[in-house]
C-alpha cells in the first residue's frame, strides 16, 4: 500500500526510511553503506559536492559489488578529500591533473581490463572519472570528448556548482547568466555573468551518441542513486552531471544546499532527465512549478535581482529561460515534447539578436 | 635476428617484445611510424594482451598513460616537439606519481617558427621534469635502449624518455639486430608494481602535499635519480651480456686515449663524428668522442672520469637556452669543477641542419687552433641568410663563419 | 663505402627505391643504410633519397654530398635541380630516359669517364610490366648491371619480399628488362 503514495523526498528525517519497504530504501539509508568518501574531509559546511560524491560513488559501489576505482580532477573534491597524509577515500583513487580525468580514466580502464584478462578474472573493476564543472566543461572538455568518441568504458560524473569554486569562485562555461562570480562581478551595465555564453555539456554528451547520459541533483537522493546504478549497468562511455549547490560560492545558507537544488529543479532552471544513445528517455517532471525568483532569493550570487534595485527585465529573462527549459524537455505533467532538446544557450543567443 | 628495416619499425618491434599492456598514441612527425607499427601489431594479434588507444591529443596520450600505469599495466607512448610540450603538465604528473612509463621522443625542434626536423630542443626542454632521459646514438642503440628502458623505469620507479633523432634515425632504413622474444622475456619479466590501483588494496594516489612535506617528497624523487645512475649501469651490463650488444650505458668513449680534445655529443651525430675522427687520426690529429647516453640523471662522476686529464672539451649542442648559453656545457663544467679543463659550447644542427663530417672537421680544427675564444659559438651559420634580415632592417652585417656570443652582443649595441 | 644518391619526384617511389637498394644489399650480406632528404614532400615535387652500402657497420648519418653513383628517375629534373652535384669524377650516373646519354646529359659525359653514364627507359619498362610509372626496380637493376655491386636476383627478391604477389613479380620482371638492356648496351 505504501508503494502507491508519492512521498516528497525532503530528507531522511521526515519520512524516516524505517517506514518504507526495505526495497525502497536508499543506499545511504542502510547501515552497511560503503561510505566511499568517509568523514573527516575538509569540505565546507553544507558542501553539495561532498554530498553528491558520497551519494553517487556509494551507489556505484553497490551496483558493482565494490569494484570501483576513481579518477579525480583537480578541484574542491580532490583538495578537501586528500590533504596529505590523510585521505577520505576508502576505495582506489587517483588524482593527476585538472583537465585529464577523462583520459586517465580511459587509461585506467584499459589497464584494469588487461590485468583482469591476464589474471583470468571475469569482471574487471569499473572506472569512474569525476570532476567539477571547471575541470569538465572547460579545461577537461577535449579529453572528455575523446573518451566519449572512443566509447571507453568510463562513467564521467561532473559535480556542477556552476563556477571554479576552489580557486575563488570564477566563472566557468557552466555559470548561468547574470550570476555573480569573481570574474563576472556585479558592476556595470550588465552585472553578473554574460547572456548567450556557456555550453550544455549533457546535450553535447548526447550528441556523441554515448550509451547513457543523465542530469541529477542532490535534492533527489533516490533519483541520483537510480541513475548511477543504471549507468553502471551499461558498458561504454557514460556521463552524469549532478547539480551540487555551493554555499560559499552561491552565497547560500549552509543548511539550504538541498533546498536550493530542489528549487533549481522545480523552477526549470536545471532540467533533470536521462538519455540513451542520444535520445531523451525520461524527464523528472516538476511537481509544482516555482517562479524563478523563489530560487534566486536563496542565493547572494543573485542578490542584485531580488532586492529593491533589481532589474525586472533580467529576472524576466531568467524566467523565460526556465520556461524554455520546461518546454524543451517537457518538464510539466501535461507537456510532452517530441522535438529534440536544444541547448538553452541557443535560446539566449537567439533572443539577444 | 638481423633485419633491414626502418628505424621506427625496429623500435616498434622492440616495444612489442616488451609486452606492454597499454599503448596510446597521438600522431606527430616524426614519431608516427613507430606507433603506427605498434598499432598494427596489436590489431593483427602479434602483440597480445595489449590495448591500443588512439587519443585526441598528446595531453591525453600522457594522461591515458598515467591512468594505465597507475592501474598496473606496462605502458608506452611516443611523441616529439610540440606534442611533448602539449603534455608537459602530464609529464610532471607522471614523474611525481612515480609511474614507470616509457616514452620515445623523436627529437625535433620546438616551434615557433614551426620546424619538423631534428634537434634536441624538445627533449632537453624537459630536463627538469623528473624523467630519465636516455639518448640513442643509432637505431640499434634505440632498439636496445627501449628494451632496457622498461627495466630501468620499473626498477627505479620513474618514467623514462628514450630520445632518438627524428627523421635521421626514425626514418633511416638500416640493418638492425632485433633480439628474440625468448631473450627479451628472460631479461624483462612481467611488470609487478609495488603499488597500483586495485580493489583489493585500495590506495589514494596524488594527494595534495603542502609546505610541510613537499620538500621531502622532492628529495625522494632526487633519491630515485641518484639510484638510477647505478640501475642504468647494471641493466646495461645485464643486457649487453645477454645479447652481445654495445648499446646503452651512461656514456661511451671513442678514441679517448691520449686525446688532445674531446667532443661531447648526444645522438646520431656521434656516428658521423666517429667516421671523421678516424679520418683525422690519419692526419695525426687525436680527438676523442664522449657519446653522452644518459642526460638525466646526469653522470657527473663518470663524465669527469671520461674526460680525465684532457684540457679541452667541446660540447656539440643542438639546442640552447635563449638569453643564456648552452645546456650541456654548464653540466660538464659542474662535473669538472676544480679541474683544469677548458669547456665550451659549439651550437650546430639546429632545426635539422645536417651535421656533416666536414662540420666535425671544422669544429675540431677551430678548437685545436684556438679559434673558439668564448664559451658560446654558433658554428654552422649561413651569414647570408642572417644578413638578408639584419642588413635590410638595421644595416648590420655578420661575416661568414662561426658567430660567437660577443658578436651577437655587439651587433645590437652598435 | 659506396654512396648512392637517387633523384626523382614525389610519387615515383624514390624513397622506396633507396630502401629496396639497401634491402638487396642486405640479402647479399652487406651493411646498408637508406634515408630520404626530409623536405616537405608532396606528389610531383623533387625528392632526394640516399643509400650507402659497406662491408662494415655504417656509423655516419650525414646526407650524401659526394656520391659515387647518381640515379635520376625523372629527367625533367635535369636543368632545374643540380642532380650531379658532388658526383665523384670516377663515379657512375644512370638516367631514366630512352635517349642516348650524349643527347640527354652531354656535359656529364665529358665529366665522367667513358662507359660511366647510362640511360635506361625505366618508365617504359615499368609501364609495360607494372602498368604504372614506377621506375624504381628497373633503375636499381640497371645499377646492378652497371656496377656489379648487386645481383639482379637480389633486386628482384627485395621487391618481391616487400610486395608479395603480382606487384612484386611485375617489378621483378621490369628489373630483368632493364638489367638485360644495360648488359646489351
Amino acid at each position: 500500500m505504501l508503494e502507491k503514495i508519492k512521498f516528497y523526498q525532503t530528507g531522511s528525517n521526515t519520512v524516516g526510511n524505517r517506514m518504507l519497504n526495505p526495497a525502497m530504501r536508499t543506499i545511504q539509508a542502510s547501515e552497511d553503506r560503503p561510505n566511499s568518501l568517509i568523514s573527516g574531509h575538509r569540505a565546507c559546511q553544507g558542501c553539495g559536492e561532498a554530498l553528491g560524491a558520497r551519494y553517487a560513488i556509494d551507489a556505484a559501489m553497490k551496483a558493482t559489488n565494490g569494484q570501483i576505482m576513481l579518477v579525480n580532477a583537480t578541484g574542491c573534491l580532490e583538495v578537501f578529500s586528500t590533504p596529505y597524509p590523510e585521505s577520505a577515500w576508502q576505495i582506489p583513487w587517483i588524482h593527476s591533473l585538472f583537465g585529464n580525468a577523462a583520459s586517465v580514466g580511459s587509461g585506467l580502464a584499459a589497464a584494469a581490463r588487461i590485468l583482469a584478462k591476464k589474471h583470468g578474472q571475469e569482471n574487471a573493476p569499473r572506472i569512474i572519472a569525476q570532476g567539477g564543472d571547471g575541470g569538465t566543461t572547460d579545461i577537461g572538455f577535449g579529453p572528455l570528448s575523446g573518451m566519449f568518441e572512443r566509447n571507453d568504458d568510463v562513467l564521467y560524473i561532473c559535480y556542477d556548482n556552476e563556477a571554479y569554486m576552489n580557486t575563488g569562485v570564477q566563472r566557468s562555461s557552466a555559470t548561468p547568466p547574470a550570476a555573480r562570480t569573481a570574474t563576472t562581478q556585479l558592476v556595470g551595465d550588465a552585472p553578473g555573468a554574460d547572456w548567450g555564453k556557456g555550453k550544455d555539456v549533457p546535450l553535447i554528451a548526447m550528441a556523441h551518441g554515448i550509451p547513457y547520459v543523465a542530469t541529477a541533483t542532490v535534492a533527489d537522493l533516490r533519483d541520483l542513486e537510480n541513475k548511477v546504478t543504471k549507468a553502471m549497468s551499461f558498458h561504454g562511455a557514460r556521463y552524469i552531471q549532478i547539480l551540487v549547490p555551493c554555499p560559499l560560492g552561491w552565497g547560500l545558507n549552509s543548511s539550504s544546499t538541498v533546498t536550493a537544488a530542489r528549487l533549481a529543479m522545480e523552477t526549470g532552471f536545471f532540467p533533470v532527465y536521462e538519455a540513451e544513445y542520444g535520445k531523451v528517455t525520461s524527464v523528472r517532471k516538476i511537481r509544482q512549478k516555482q517562479p524563478v525568483l523563489n530560487y534566486l532569493k536563496l542565493q547572494r550570487r543573485y542578490a542584485h535581482l531580488t532586492g529593491k534595485k533589481a532589474d525586472p527585465n533580467v529576472v524576466a529573462r531568467l524566467q523565460a529561460m526556465c520556461d524554455q527549459n520546461i518546454k524543451n524537455f517537457g518538464l510539466l505533467d501535461d507537456d510532452n515534447t517530441e522535438a529534440a532538446p536544444v541547448a538553452i544557450q541557443a535560446f539566449e543567443r537567439n533572443q539577444s539578436v | 635476428m638481423l633485419k633491414q628495416i626502418e628505424g621506427s619499425l625496429g623500435v616498434a618491434e622492440a616495444v612489442a617484445l616488451c609486452r606492454p599492456g597499454v599503448v596510446c598514441a597521438y600522431p606527430i612527425s616524426p614519431q608516427t611510424h613507430i606507433v603506427e607499427n605498434v598499432g598494427k601489431f596489436v590489431k593483427t594479434g602479434t602483440l597480445k594482451d595489449c590495448d591500443f588507444l588512439n587519443v585526441e591529443s598528446e595531453f591525453s596520450a600522457m594522461s591515458v598513460a598515467i591512468g594505465s600505469s597507475a592501474g598496473g599495466a606496462r605502458t608506452y607512448t611516443a611523441t616529439a616537439s610540440q606534442g611533448l610540450l602539449f603534455m608537459v603538465e602530464g609529464i610532471y604528473s607522471a614523474s611525481g606519481l612515480g609511474l614507470p612509463i616509457v616514452m620515445t621522443v623523436a627529437s625535433r625542434a620546438i616551434g615557433g617558427p614551426i620546424n619538423i626536423w631534428n634537434d634536441h630542443s624538445d627533449s632537453l626542454s624537459q630536463r627538469d621534469s623528473g624523467w630519465l632521459q636516455l639518448f640513442c646514438e643509432s637505431n640499434q642503440d634505440a632498439v636496445d635502449t627501449h628494451i632496457m628502458a622498461f627495466k630501468i623505469a620499473e626498477t627505479v620507479g620513474l618514467p623514462v624518455m628514450v630520445c632518438m633523432d627524428g627523421f635521421v634515425l626514425t626514418h633511416a632504413f638500416e640493418r638492425l639486430d632485433i633480439p628474440s622474444q625468448e631473450v627479451v622475456d628472460k631479461f624483462l619479466k612481467e611488470y609487478e608494481p609495488n603499488e597500483y590501483l586495485n580493489t583489493s588494496e585500495p590506495i589514494s594516489m596524488g594527494a595534495m602535499v603542502g609546505p610541510e612535506a613537499f620538500t621531502e617528497v622532492r628529495i625522494l624523487q632526487q633519491r630515485k635519480m641518484a639510484r638510477a645512475l647505478k640501475v642504468i649501469e647494471d641493466v646495461t651490463k645485464e643486457y649487453r651480456e645477454l645479447t652481445g650488444s654495445k648499446s646503452g650505458g651512461l656514456l661511451d668513449c671513442y678514441n679517448c686515449e691520449n686525446a688532445d680534445l674531446k667532443l661531447i655529443i648526444l645522438g646520431s651525430s656521434v656516428g658521423t663524428a666517429k667516421d671523421e675522427i678516424d679520418r683525422l687520426k690519419k692526419e695525426g690529429i687525436n680527438v676523442g668522442i664522449i657519446s653522452l647516453k644518459s642526460f638525466r640523471p646526469f653522470p657527473y662522476a663518470k663524465l669527469a672520469e671520461a674526460i680525465g686529464d684532457t684540457k679541452q672539451v667541446i660540447c656539440l649542442e643542438r639546442a640552447f637556452s635563449f638569453g643564456g648559453r648552452g645546456i650541456i656545457c654548464p653540466e660538464v663544467k659542474r662535473a669538472m669543477e676544480g679541474k683544469n679543463c677548458d669547456i665550451k659550447t659549439v651550437v650546430a644542427g639546429l632545426g635539422g641542419r645536417a651535421i656533416y663530417g666536414t662540420t666535425i672537421n671544422g669544429i675540431v680544427k677551430n678548437a685545436l687552433d684556438g679559434k673558439f675564444t668564448e664559451e658560446f659559438t654558433f658554428f654552422d651559420v649561413d651569414a647570408s641568410v642572417l644578413n638578408s634580415y639584419t642588413q635590410k632592417t638595421e644595416g648590420v652585417s655578420f661575416p661568414n663563419g662561426p658567430i660567437c656570443q660577443s658578436q651577437i652582443d655587439n651587433s645590437v649595441n652598435m | 663505402m659506396l654512396q648512392i644518391r637517387l633523384h626523382g619526384r614525389g610519387g615515383q617511389g624514390v624513397v622506396t627505391a633507396a630502401e629496396m637498394l639497401t634491402l638487396a644489399a642486405f640479402y647479399e650480406g652487406h651493411h646498408a643504410q637508406a634515408f630520404p632528404s626530409f623536405g616537405s614532400e608532396r606528389t610531383g615535387a623533387p625528392v632526394v633519397a640516399y643509400a650507402r652500402i659497406d662491408d662494415k657497420e655504417i656509423r655516419t648519418h650525414e646526407p650524401i654530398s659526394k656520391p659515387g653513383v647518381v640515379l635520376v628517375q625523372d629527367k625533367t629534373l635535369l636543368g632545374s635541380v643540380d642532380v650531379f652535384g658532388g658526383l665523384d669524377p670516377n663515379g657512375f650516373a644512370i638516367i631514366n630516359s630512352k635517349d642516348d646519354p650524349e643527347i640527354v646529359v652531354p656535359e656529364l659525359c665529358k665529366f665522367l669517364p667513358k662507359g660511366h653514364v647510362f640511360t635506361v627507359p625505366a618508365t617504359d619498362f615499368a609501364m609495360q610490366k607494372i602498368g604504372k610509372p614506377l621506375p624504381g626496380a628497373p633503375m636499381l637493376s640497371a645499377l646492378a648491371a652497371v656496377t656489379d655491386i648487386l645481383k639482379l636476383e637480389s633486386v628482384q627478391k627485395a621487391f618481391q619480399e616487400r610486395y608479395p604477389g603480382k606487384v612484386g613479380d611485375a617489378n621483378a620482371e621490369t628489373a630483368a628488362l632493364a638489367y638485360n638492356y644495360i648488359k646489351g648496351v
